[in-house]
């Protein structure tokens, strides 16, 4: 078993690498405001592209969803599915596409029961990929808000109360 | 419902006012003449409340569900239009919202859509520019914002009864009915499910629904159909995506003789309409019988479910 497969084993270690990568980079902002994100970005680009293919097959959406999708890159689901899983899912949890490979979403399930911080992210609707983000970096776009941009028509539309009060309040 | 957007339609009408609903598939013809789509809808008119015109179902190509609705609505016949992603971005799919909705069809059901690998052409390029969940919003968005998805306003926007698929018989099983949650949050109505061969299993799976209050917030419709022979019920569960058939039918199917094997897969069918009937939470059956649409007469005369509420 390589180092990748092991620590993606890890949910809850990874999502908290999340959570502290994310600091270091929310830290670094001003330098790479400084440094222009394209000019960042040529040197951030090839460290995420090395790490996060190790680790979780990173498809450079350029949007990373990860830590809301149990860690696991939906980006390799073969249908590329942002809200999975689809019902073509076998008997065994294996994928409709690569009889041999387990479902991206049976697994992003399973690790998402073991992440305390973000495992309830499961449950929040991602919206659709831009596709001009593809192949950029999410790190440098997520300092630059690039990630979070949504289809402009993509607005806040009321909740269903009871799924909101359900799922999508916090517990306090 | 907590909410309601009043479309004109028939089954909208039906499920709101709390009667258990009967839809069923249409065969999509692989054939130019619309004859068969006119000669099938009138046989099926008395006996099911909306025709689901299928969209590339088991990525196979027949006529497009757009045009049998294009066909039928001018008929003034109730149609849920399936609408997958796997063919089409989101430029089409808005496209095409406006144009149903512009032709009278009042529901859309949202689907993610087999992959090209379940069809005849497996080699065809897959879109998936959406997810069913995607797709459920930006309907919901052109509807109750009025405006596409780039924010461009809607002059008039599309009135539509949304619907969502749900399989609860296929893992992961505890997410299920958390994804059911979703597709209601995303903008889903009424539900049409996958095939359901595992009553325990369905029954599980509303409780859990029961648990979250989900089916105070959407119609469930079972999704149902007679399995032709035993073979018929190997392949399905073997080739055909997302489909669950338990042992137990397939080997009462084998103890059947062959020449009674479609009367048996008949009468199994109509047995789990009746089983899935009293289960607090579903509110309807969608019948898929595929090729075998003769049958869905003594099906729904069977189960009980005749006449038909009558369409205004």
């Amino acid at each position: 078993m390589g180092m990748g497969a092991w620590l993606r084993d890890k949910p809850g270690f990874l999502e908290r690498a999340y959570q502290v990568s994310y600091a270091m980079i929310r830290w670094m902002r001003p330098l790479i405001v400084r440094v222009g994100y394209t000019r960042a970005a040529r040197w951030i680009l090839p460290l995420e592209r090395a790490t996060k293919r190790v680790l979780f097959q990173c498809q450079m959406c350029g949007q990373c969803t990860l830590h809301e999708t149990g860690m696991v890159c939906p980006m390799t689901c073969p249908k590329h599915l942002r809200n999975g899983a689809c019902g073509g899912v076998r008997s065994n949890g294996n994928c409709e596409v690569i009889p041999d490979m387990r479902c991206v979403w049976v697994v992003a399930y399973e690790r998402a029961q073991e992440m305390r911080i973000f495992g309830p992210e499961m449950i929040t609707i991602k919206p659709p990929a831009n596709h001009l983000l593809k192949d950029s970096s999410a790190w440098v776009n997520k300092i630059s808000g690039e990630d979070q941009s949504q289809p402009k028509g993509w607005a806040e539309l009321p909740h269903n109360p009871v799924i909101k009060k359900r799922f999508l309040e916090k517990d306090s | 419902m907590t909410e309601s957007y009043k479309t004109t339609g028939h089954l909208e009408e039906i499920l709101s006012k709390g009667l258990f609903a009967v839809t069923s598939e249409l065969t999509p013809p692989d054939s130019a003449n619309p004859q068969e789509v006119f000669d099938e809808a009138a046989m099926l008119a008395p006996l099911v409340d909306a025709f689901n015109a299928t969209d590339g179902s088991s990525a196979h190509c027949h006529m497009s569900s757009i045009s049998i609705c294009s066909l039928l609505t001018r008929l003034g016949y109730p149609m849920v239009m399936q609408l997958s992603c796997r063919d089409r971005n989101r430029i089409a799919i808005q496209g095409d919202v406006l144009g149903a909705a512009a032709m009278g069809v009042s529901n859309i059901l949202c689907l993610s859509g087999d992959d090209v690998t379940a069809g005849d052409q497996p080699e065809a390029k897959r879109v998936f520019d959406f997810d069913s969940i995607q797709l459920l919003r930006t309907i919901r968005i052109m509807r109750d914002k009025g405006t596409f998805l780039s924010g461009r306003k809607l002059k008039e926007p599309p009135k539509m009864f949304l619907g969502a698929a749900s399989n609860p018989f296929m893992p992961p099983y505890d997410w299920r009915a958390l994804r059911l949650a979703k597709k209601i949050e995303a903008g889903a109505s009424f539900i049409q499910s996958q095939y359901c061969y595992d009553v325990p299993r369905l029954k599980s799976f509303m409780q859990q629904c029961r648990d979250l209050g989900l089916h105070e917030l959407v119609y469930y419709m079972v999704g149902v159909g007679p399995l032709r022979s035993e073979k018929a019920a190997e392949y399905m569960r073997s080739r055909v995506p997302g489909v669950h058939i338990p042992d137990e039918i397939v080997e009462r199917l084998h103890k059947t003789p062959a020449v009674r094997q479609r009367e048996e897969g008949k009468r199994i069918c109509v047995e789990i309409i009746d089983q899935v009937k009293e289960i607090e939470g579903v509110n309807g059956i969608h019948i898929m019988a595929y090729n075998q649409q003769d049958l869905i007469q003594e099906i729904v005369e069977e189960a009980r479910l005749l006449p038909r509420p009558v369409r205004h």
